[in-house]
Formats: structure tokens, sequence, C-alpha cells
């Protein structure tokens, strides 16, 4: 009996993931006002192109190109998808959101054939099995908290101290009026999904370590988990995200530790609900004012 | 420009509907122009999963009867030369879809069916088939009610009842274990028919047992082994599918779990066991076939995946014989002693001669009993040799 701390550690990196996830949400969110439903589908094919990467190239040109195809990738679903559709009412854009969504995962399934690829040649170092506190585990799992929460820092630096930060800002603020003052709003936009789709290559890479099948449906559970979490801590809001993710993931983890595991998901869906009714605007959420 | 782009994303979609499409003809190797010149032909349906969960063993399964084809294109009736054909159609792994890829088969006008890897599916494909007469023989569906449940089933497997039995004895008596922790997919027929199984045989051998159940899509793995640790169990129990064997295997690896996996003929697959290569995990599986059984079949279809890049790469990349593919083909050719019984290639014909065909298969003989199920009284115990990636043959092993 080693107590519940397997299941913590386990429940951070899962939160750690989920996180990574959450803020292309969020980021999205905050800006367009709109929820990117492709989002867990770009996880997926991070996921796929490291499988196809990682198999025919060393480590140190595999890694950047994942990063890289996959930025890609969501700046190209903005500008194609999206972009178009500006000026259209909002529900049109989500619509084309589930669009690319599905249309991403059917090009995946017609290239794998609709099977589960393995992750052949994993990550070094971070795949490797170290001990902590008495429990063997992934060293991954312990990197993933870590490296998260930098970013984090990172990302909230960026906001706060350079010059496309203040554009976010002053977008999320107000859409129009930032226009009119001379923000590049389509460079802003753009930047939030370069920055959204980075993020979740590097939760894929880390997430893809421990649990090394990609399905072409491997982006439905973590993206929706992620989504979740991004509501959970009040949508729009990085640190919202963050701590909704950890706490997602920890609670879904505790829930399989006390026995309870057929339940996990149903708990974290009924969790939403409970939140949303007692604070609708999650743990974090911005005062919705109205504009005169 | 907003104009062009359009254009550009009607364009990708279109293409990736001639994509999908153009896979979709190549699935099956029906060809009218087959029919039109002349040459007799009969068709065998093939009605196995190509995508999803079961993806994987179904494909494998699917080798075994192209390459029984290969071997074997034609069959003679009351004289005759006839072409076989085979209709291949995914039907997806779940049971939901499985009526509309059985209805399909009845609209291509087969003979007799063949199929499927996993029980769910050929269950709810099995109403179809009666209704249209159709007989059907199942490759390595193992659930009991697929044939109880209905009179065109037969089957050339054993059962769960069995298999369950088989490893529960193996734990008990062999490993000597007295703690299980059972580890099934929420909504399987398949998993939580031989957990129960097992269960019954392992809890009447004087054992305990712990059962835990994951969601569909689960993909982390590292708690529940944690409370298969904490439960105090020499052994885990999942028989599950491929994919999520893989996970279980890598997370009990990473996890450091010291007692065994146990597994069913699911577990029987190449991708499995490269999972456990190079890690210290203790995996055992029975199946319904050894490497080496019939080394001329070995030798034979070894040669036709390698000759055939669609083949390799639907095998998992290597040449390793799954034992589902050794029933795919034995049910190619059980198929075909049926329709020489038979004498026609009306399906109604077919079903009343199927009761007393016999067939001495590279993977034991074949003969079905009363409900249509083959008569087997054993089963293979192999392990997952760590070092060289491989299947090692443990024992033969039966019921008490």
């Amino acid at each position: 009996m080693q107590g519940i701390l397997p299941y913590l550690i386990s429940g951070i990196s899962v939160g750690g993931q989920y996180a990574l996830i959450a803020i292309g949400y969020t980021l999205v969110y905050g800006i367009l006002r709109l929820i990117n439903f492709a989002h867990g589908d770009v996880f997926m094919v991070a996921g796929l192109i490291m499988v196809y990467t990682t198999a025919s190239m060393p480590m140190y040109i595999s890694i950047p190109l994942v990063l890289i195809f996959t930025v890609i990738l969501g700046f190209a679903i903005e500008r194609v998808a999206y972009k178009p559709l500006r000026t259209a009412p909002r529900m049109s854009l989500m619509i084309s959101a589930i669009g690319v969504s599905y249309l991403i995962q059917n090009l995946a399934f017609y290239l794998t054939g609709g099977l589960p690829q393995p992750v052949k040649t994993s990550i070094p170092w971070i795949s490797d099995t170290i001990t902590l506190f008495g429990t063997s585990t992934k060293r991954v799992t312990v990197v993933t908290p870590v490296l998260t929460i930098a970013l984090v820092f990172a990302l909230v630096a960026l906001i706060k101290k350079t010059k496309i930060g203040m554009g976010m800002r002053a977008a999320a603020k107000d859409f129009e009026t930032a226009q009119l003052m001379g923000v590049k709003i389509n460079s802003v936009i753009s930047m939030t999904f370069v920055i959204g789709s980075f993020l979740a290559a590097v939760g894929a890479m880390l997430y893809f370590t421990n649990y090394p099948t990609v399905a072409i449906t491997s982006g439905g559970m973590p993206g929706l988990k992620a989504f979740v979490a991004a509501v959970f801590g009040g949508i729009g809001s990085i640190p919202g995200a963050v701590v909704g993710a950890f706490l997602i993931g920890l609670c879904e983890e505790i829930i399989k530790g006390l026995g309870q595991s057929t339940f996990s998901d149903a708990f974290t869906f009924a969790l939403l609900i409970i939140v949303l009714c007692v604070k609708p605007t999650g743990l974090f959420g911005e005062k919705v004012t109205d504009k005169v | 420009m907003k104009k062009i782009l359009a254009l550009v994303l009607a364009l990708v979609m279109a293409l990736g509907l001639v994509a999908c499409g153009s896979k979709d003809t190549t699935g099956d190797s029906s060809d009218p122009g087959d029919a039109a010149d002349g040459e007799k032909v009969v068709r065998i349906g093939v009605f196995e999963p190509l995508t999803g969960d079961n993806g994987a063993g179904g494909k494998q399964e699917v080798l075994g009867m192209q390459y029984a084809n290969y071997v074997q294109p034609t069959v003679d009736i009351n004289g005759e030369t006839y072409q076989v054909e085979l209709e291949i159609v995914d039907n997806r792994t779940s049971a939901e879809n499985g009526p509309s890829a059985a209805a399909e088969l009845i609209n291509k006008d087969v003979s007799i069916v063949l199929g499927s890897y996993g029980s769910g599916v050929s269950m709810s494909g099995g109403t179809v088939f009666a209704e249209a007469g159709v007989p059907a023989i199942g490759v390595t569906c193992t659930n009991p009610q697929v044939t109880s449940d209905c009179d065109v089933y037969f089957r050339i497997c054993f059962l769960d009842p069995f298999q369950g039995t088989v490893l529960a004895n193996y734990a008990y008596k062999e490993l000597g274990v007295e703690t299980a922790y059972l580890l099934g997919m929420l909504g399987s027929d398949y998993d939580q028919g031989l957990i129960y199984y097992f269960t019954q045989a392992f809890e009447a051998l004087g054992g305990t047992v712990v059962a835990e159940n994951f969601p569909e899509g689960n993909a982390n793995f590292v708690s529940y082994i944690n409370n298969a640790k904490s439960a105090g169990a020499g052994v885990i129990f999942c028989p599950v599918s491929i994919n999520y064997a893989q996970l279980i295997v890598e997370a009990a690896a990473a996890q450091g779990f010291e007692g065994a996996i146990l597994g069913s003929d699911t577990l029987d697959s190449n991708m499995v066991v490269e999972a456990a290569k190079g890690t210290d995990t203790e995996l055992y599986v029975t199946t319904f076939y050894q490497e080496g059984g019939a080394p001329e079949f070995d030798k034979g279809i070894k040669e036709w995946i390698n000759a055939n890049p669609d083949a390799l790469t639907n095998n998992g990349g290597n040449d390793m014989i799954a034992a589902v593919t050794a029933m795919g083909y034995d049910a190619y050719f059980t198929a075909l002693e049926a329709i020489k019984a038979a004498g026609s290639t009306e399906p109604a014909d077919i079903l009343a001669a199927l009761p007393n065909v016999t067939y001495s298969g590279i993977s034991g003989e074949i003969a079905f009993d009363d409900i249509g199920d083959a008569k087997r009284d054993a089963a293979y115990i192999k392990t997952a040799n760590t070092e060289t990636g491989e299947w090692d043959f443990v024992t033969v092993q039966g019921v008490d």
C-alpha cells in the first residue's frame, strides 16, 4: 500500500498535459470568442507527426519538425477556415471549426488506414523509468508539470511585456476599437493560433511519451477534457485554464484511486456542470459587463 | 483572395472524398468485370473490422483469408470450377455498425460469411445474417452468445467459458497467484464475458478477484496499475483490444508492476509483444495457433506477406504470424468444404450442409457440435520473450 501518492503524481502530470491544450482553447476564445473545436485534432496530428518523424530522423531534427509542422497547421487552419469568416455571424465560425475538426480526422484516417499508430521510438531521457518516493514512473510524469508551468510563465511574460502581447490584450478587450487604434488584428490572431498550436505540440509530445499509441480519435478525449478545464477555470483566462486543468487531472486520478474508475469521466463532466451552476463564468472568469 | 481560399478549401475536401472513395474500392476485391467474362463465381463475404480498436486484429485475420484465397482461388462444385471471390466489408469494430456492414454483404449476394474478429459486432451482424438465411462462420469470436443466439452462426474457435477457465487455472495452479486484478473496457461484450468466466473459475479454485473497468478511448492506465499493486494482485488479467493491451503493458512496465499480465486471444499479436520488448514484463496469453505448428503454411504465408507491401503493413510491419491469421486461413477452407458438401452456391444449401462439415486445419481438427461451436478442448499458452520480441510456446492447457 503506497497510499495516495502515485495517484497525485499521475494526476499532476495529466493535469499538465490538459493545461497545455487548454491554453490553446482559452487564448483563441479570449480574442475571437470562438471555441476552436479543431484544437484537439491539431494535438492528435502533432502526435502523428511525432510517430512518423521520430521513426525516420534523429531526435534533434524530429522534435523541432513536430513543433514547426504543428504551428504551420494551426496557422493554416486560421487563415483558410476562420479568417474569411471574420465578418460572418459567430455561428458560421463555429460550424467551420467543427468542419475543420472532421476534415483533419478523416485525412488522418486516410493516412493511417484507421489503425492506431504506436510510437516506436520514444523521445529519450523523458521516457526513462525512474523511482520517485518509492513509486516507479516515467520521467515525463515529473517533467510535464514543471515544463507546463515554465511555459505558462513565458507566455504570461509575452502577453504582458511585448508589443504583440499588448495587441492581444487590446484585441481581447475590444476587437473593433483595437483595430481602429492601429493594432494589426490579423497578425495578432495568427500569433494566437501559432502559440496555441505550439503548446499543443509540446503537450502532444509529452502525452504520447506516456501513452504511446496515436489513434485518430486520440485528440477527442484530451481535447474535450482540456476544453472542460478551460471553461472550468473561466474561459479566456490563462491562469484559470492552468488551474482548471490541474484540478481536473487530479480529480480524475483520485477518483480512479478510490476504486470508482468506472465513473472517472462522468465525474469530470458532472464537476463542470456544478461549477457552471454555481459560478457561471468559471473560477477565474471575467465579469460580463454590458457595453453601452 | 477570399474566393481563391474558399475554392482551395473546396478542392481539398473534394480530393479528400476522392481519396477516401478510392480506398474503399481497393478494399474489396469485387470487380463487376470478373463475373461478366463467363467464369462462374462464388462469393465469400468477409465481415471484419479494418478500422477502430480492433482494426489491427481484423486486418491480420483477413490476411489469412486472402492468403488462403491466393493458395486456392477456385472450388469445384458438381464438376464445375468456380472462381472464389472475397467480398471484404469493414464493420468498424463497434456493434452499432455491425448490422449495416452485414446488410452490405447480403446485398453483394455472398454465399457464406466469415468473421468477425470481436464478439460484440458478430452478435449484432448475426441477426441480419439470420434474417437473410446466409450462414456465417465465426473465426475468432469467442463469446458463447454468438452461436447460441443465432441459428446461422457457426464457429471454428474455442469459447470464452473454456478460455476463461484455462486462464484462471493457469494463474492459480501454475503461477501460484491468489489475488487477480481484472481490467476490461466498459460495454465490451468480449471483455466483460471473459472477465465473468475468469472470475467464476478463479473463485471456485479459492482465489479472490478485484475487477475494474475503463471507459472507451482511455489512454491513461497508470492509476489502474497502481490499483492492481495496492490490491496486492499477483496477476493482471486484461482481455482487451490490441491497442489498449499495448498501453496496459507499457504502463505496467513503467510502474514496475511485479506480477504477470494474463491475456486472452486478442493479446496474441506482434504489436503487443513489441510493447513488452525490452521491459521486465511477464506476459502470458491463450491462443489458437502457435507459429511452427504447420511449417509449410508458415513458410508460404511469410513469403506471401513479404512479397506484398500492403499485407506487410497490415501485419504490423513484420512477418510474424498471428494466431488469428492461421484461423482465417482455416475458416476459408472450412467454407470451401461447406460449399463442396452443399454442391451449390445457394446460402440455404450451404447452411444445411454446414453442421456435418469437418475439416482438418492447421490449427487442429474442426467439427461442429449441436449449437454450431467447434469441438475444441485445448488452448495454447504463450509467453512474450522480452529480449527477442517474439512469442515463446509454454504449454497446451486443457480444463480438468
